[in-house]
């Protein structure tokens, strides 16, 4: 297996999920702003899932493009974790997956523009300072929410209960993380998952939100084991492709 | 044979499909300009990873460069290093305000929850007494805001740092 391509696959992958979940409230935002908002996210997301997957495919050298790696593989071929393909929910719940995932992007990316890989360098130089943005927009929702009426606590409270198994996963590292840092490709990432509790932990308390105590973790779609979710968003994403092979407009 | 110079001064005359007061110049996209035996080479960097507009100047650079005679025109996309609203000349932030659009001012710290937003005066009557509606607004570039005083709502083009 080649690592590299590997990685920029796990990552282009959460990128193109969540990405695709985003654009599903184009039309059904509660307010029209952040209708608009999250469709301005999901393609800030697509536009970086472009970037990666074309490198991995040019990692690959097998001359597929990011539209091959993006609509014809199979489900168990890709890689994201299992946190960005859960189900919308309400507002609240979308913007609880949001704000675990985007501080965890946006540590992450802090590391990777020191990588000696230059295209991992650039892409993460350049999607860092969209993700700046959206980091800012899931924290100051996860407070209005979380410090707000009784209600709003309680969904995003339930929220944060859901979602709390599946954010370890975003820490995941197995051989292929190893091989490209022992190589120096990428940079070492201890200490990330510290990090991420305490950038969390800081909005959650300031949300009067209370961290779950069980601290059962679901994995696997790193390794392309995934939850039912994906097979639909796949069937959705990849219905033009399949119905009409090399369609283009 | 062409120079540098005129490539450049031609590629004053492509507009952004989003944005169409400002050429490509203005924005700060083209990057260089390098000349070939029979042609040259433009590169170019997106403002926003998925901003859509990319593609399509690249066509209008491939098609105003043929209009001029320019053979062979290679378009190259490069993300590093990435683009910033710094690189936005004096005269596209000019151009920007004319037409409606508040251009970047020095932004807030994002890493301050609810800080105050950056105040950005109204392009219509000039007033600081603004309003910011939502930080992502018509196209990924900007954000929207509304006047206090004159009630108009209007664009502005977010600082990108």
């Amino acid at each position: 297996m080649n690592a590299l391509f590997e990685y920029v696959i796990r990552l282009g992958d959460d990128s193109l999920i969540i990405g695709h979940r985003l654009s599903e409230w184009c039309g059904h935002g509660p307010v029209l702003e952040e209708d608009i908002a999250m469709t301005n996210l999901s393609l800030d997301f697509i536009g970086q899932t472009a970037s990666l997957l074309k490198y991995a495919g040019e990692v690959e050298g097998k001359g597929r493009t990011e539209d091959d790696l993006a609509y014809l593989r199979y489900d168990r071929e890709y890689k994201n974790t299992l946190l960005v393909e859960q189900p919308n929910g309400d507002f609240g719940m979308t913007m609880m997956r949001q704000f675990l995932f985007d501080a965890y992007r946006k540590l992450l990316f802090e590391r990777l523009v020191n990588a000696k890989d230059e295209t991992i360098a650039a892409i993460a130089a350049k999607s860092l300072k969209e993700t700046k943005y959206h980091f800012k927009h899931s924290s100051e929702w996860i407070i209005r929410l979380g410090d707000g009426t009784e209600e709003s606590n309680q969904r995003v409270q339930d929220s944060l209960d859901t979602l709390w198994r599946y954010a370890s996963e975003l820490f995941y590292a197995d051989a292929v993380d190893a091989e490209l840092i022992e190589a120096g490709t990428i940079p070492s990432m201890e200490g990330l998952e510290e990090e991420w509790k305490k950038s969390v932990g800081e909005v959650l308390s300031e949300a009067t939100l209370t961290i779950p105590t069980n601290n059962w973790k679901q994995g696997g779609g790193r390794k392309g084991m995934h939850s039912e979710h994906l097979g639909y968003i796949l069937s959705e994403l990849q219905y033009m492709q399949r119905a009409y092979p090399g369609l283009e407009w | 044979m062409v120079t540098e110079k005129e490539i450049w001064r031609y590629l004053e005359e492509v507009f952004d499909p989003e944005v169409p007061v400002l050429t490509v110049v203005d924005l700060g996209v083209v990057q260089k300009v390098e000349l070939k035996d029979d042609g040259c080479k433009i590169i170019i960097t997106p403002t926003y990873s998925g901003c859509p507009a990319m593609k399509r100047i690249e066509d209008d650079i491939h098609e105003k460069l043929a209009e001029k005679g320019i053979e062979k025109v290679e378009v190259e996309l490069v993300l590093s290093p990435a683009w910033t609203t710094d690189w936005i000349s004096e005269i596209g932030k000019k151009k920007l305000k004319e037409y409606g659009i508040a251009p970047p001012e020095d932004e807030v710290d994002k890493s301050v929850l609810f800080a105050d937003p950056t105040v950005v005066p109204c392009p219509k009557c000039d007033s600081r007494n603004t309003k910011l509606i939502s930080q992502f607004g018509s196209t990924a570039c900007k954000a929207h805001y509304q006047c206090n005083d004159c009630l108009e709502p209007f664009d502005y083009f977010k600082c990108l740092r």
